[in-house]
């Protein structure tokens, strides 16, 4: 496993979006290697300026470019914390502890059978599903995005979706793509999947995880619990498994297979 | 480089910066982070009798410069811990010490002396604090006599260096300091969380699984300081202090008060090498001040 290590990230770019904002960050310190990613994995960042945030911010790597030495962080403003790291300027530092957690499991490179892949992301929620993407990608599966929103306003940036693989969108208020929930598109009438992985709000990947049971479909979703350390110390961040009782989703995951949790599905 | 070595009773340390139970794991999830050979010591995750799962998430609210944990001693039990844990970190060049918790005065005895025979563990942390635990716990912290009984107990079956870690929800925390002292307790450490609560005001609920927890991080600093300054003049043992521990300032401010050595706790989560600053803010605060020894700074405040 690649070592966690703590530095200083320099802000390359920061791009706003309503209550999101995508951050360009590069790793300048030339001593340090640049850490072997895997799509999953999340950075903890420390919050300056705050007097009611303590604790760092795990968020989830949206994508990783190892020759520019950038890592890419898509980021829902959701309390004081994410307010404050959206604040910061293109040449400041962020201070990150990475990489952590587990990942999306991979097929292997030499299997060499067709298989379709459905990314099933919510909002900002889809942020780690681009480089899992992109990992499928290169070895050789073009993966199914299908990424939900209330409306049209609340999608990111599709684009770098639709450059790894196919997208299909759905809206609440029907303002693009399919009118309705991510469970409702008629790409899974119409497509057989293999494999789904899915992040986003909670009740979208119960009904994903719903689903996917239903149709006996291996499914990998990845959870977001509060969290205080990130590196499975405090074990605040707890999960009900069915094997092993409660695991730390920052070391045991943040990603699991369905079949591992407790949820009421 | 001046010298940083600390006593508690017989067992020397090389440094008095320790690292907190329930904050450091088992010291390995820290090994990427640190050399943790240049720890003082490491207190390592509490341990019961039997396997606990702990409470239910939520068990964790932020609060401004602190945070409330209800974790509830989640841990595999003390024979896991001898069979799977012990071989694992028992080489780490520093005084590795388990902290020890019950339901029962008999749990709190049979788990202290199954850890007397692990030949690397030189001390045990006798916790009759955590506020998170229905049965037991703080039930033993808060009352002299129960403190007193749990103590006498374990020090008949547990023949290394016997550290008690006190709560600070008492109304005086010397009056319990005295009552461990007095059934053959060799240091003390404190403080352990401090009892808070919080409430999500758009669900109308309490935060917690547990309705409440216990606070820690920087925001109990001064209270903290406060318990350790007292204990440290009412008894003759050495006093461990702990309490928002963030910088190697603070580090000073508790062996000013009268600490031996301190333990560092949510502030690792914050910054994972905080507790090597700490050792070297103190060396170089001490070279600075012209003071050979760092046991020469404990309690001396005008």
């Amino acid at each position: 496993m690649t070592k966690k290590f703590i530095a200083d990230w320099t802000v390359r770019e920061i791009i706003r979006k309503n209550d999101a904002f995508l951050l360009r960050l590069v790793l300048e310190d030339e001593n340090q290697a640049f850490p072997e990613t895997l799509p999953g994995q999340f950075v903890q960042v420390l919050v300056k300026n705050s007097a009611s945030t303590y604790l760092r911010r795990p968020i989830s790597i949206h994508f990783v470019e190892p020759e520019k030495r950038e890592i890419h962080l898509l980021i829902q403003i959701t309390g004081e914390g994410t307010r404050q790291i959206a604040k910061t300027a293109t040449g400041d530092k962020l201070n990150l502890i990475c990489p952590l957690g587990n990942s999306f499991s991979l097929p292997e490179r030499n299997d060499k059978s067709p298989k379709f892949f459905l990314l099933i992301g919510g909002g900002v929620g889809a942020a780690p599903l681009l480089y899992l993407g992109h990992r499928l990608r290169k070895i050789g599966y073009v993966p199914d995005f299908l990424l939900g929103a209330y409306s049209k306003e609340n999608f990111f940036d599709n684009r770098p979706f639709e450059t790894v693989g196919n997208l299909f969108l759905t809206t609440e208020d029907g303002s693009a793509g399919s009118k309705g929930y991510v469970t409702n598109h008629p790409v899974l009438e119409t497509k057989t999947y293999d494999f789904i992985y899915t992040c986003g709000p909670r009740p979208m990947m119960q009904a994903v995880a719903q689903y996917a049971r239903k149709k006996n479909i291996p499914c990998e979703i990845s959870l977001e619990n509060t969290m205080a350390c990130g590196i499975g110390a405090c074990l605040c961040c707890v999960e009900k498994t069915v094997y092993k009782g409660n695991v730390c989703v920052c070391t045991e995951g943040p990603v699991f297979n369905i079949n591992e949790l407790l949820w009421l599905i | 480089m001046a010298d940083l070595a600390v006593n508690i009773g017989t067992l020397n340390f090389k440094n008095p910066v320790l690292t907190a139970s329930g904050t450091f794991g088992y010291g390995v999830e820290y090994s990427d982070f640190i050399d943790l050979s240049r720890l003082g010591g490491i207190f390592v995750k509490g341990t019961t009798l039997n396997a606990r799962e702990g409470n239910d998430y939520p068990r964790m609210a932020e609060t401004s410069s602190g945070m409330l944990n209800a974790v509830g001693l989640q841990n595999k039990g003390v024979q896991y811990f001898i069979s799977n844990i012990y071989p694992e970190i028992k080489n780490i060049d520093t005084n590795i010490m388990v902290n020890v918790s019950g339901s029962t005065i008999e749990d709190y005895c049979v788990c202290a002396e199954q850890i007397n025979e692990l030949e690397k563990i030189p001390a045990i942390e006798l916790n009759i604090s955590c506020p998170n635990v229905k049965q037991g716990g703080m039930a033993f912290g808060t009352s002299a006599k129960a403190a007193a009984e749990v103590v006498a107990a374990v020090r008949r079956t547990y023949n290394k260096t016997l550290i008690v870690k006190l709560s600070p929800n008492v109304t005086d925390i010397t009056e319990i300091a005295r009552a461990v002292e007095a059934e053959g307790a060799d240091a003390v450490s404190l403080i352990n969380t401090l009892m808070g609560m919080a409430i999500d005001i758009e669900r109308r609920r309490p935060v917690l699984s547990t309705v409440t927890g216990g606070l820690s991080g920087a925001c109990i600093k001064p209270v903290a300081l406060r318990m350790v300054w007292q204990t440290a003049r009412a008894v003759k043992i050495p006093v461990i202090g702990m309490g928002g521990i963030s910088s190697w300032q603070d580090a000073v401010e508790f062996i000013l008060a009268g600490a031996t050595a301190i333990e560092i706790g949510t502030a690792n989560f914050i910054d994972p090498t905080v507790s090597m600053k700490v050792i070297d803010g103190i060396d170089e605060y001490l070279d600075r001040k012209n003071i050979d020894s760092v046991r020469k700074l404990i309690g001396s405040i005008d």
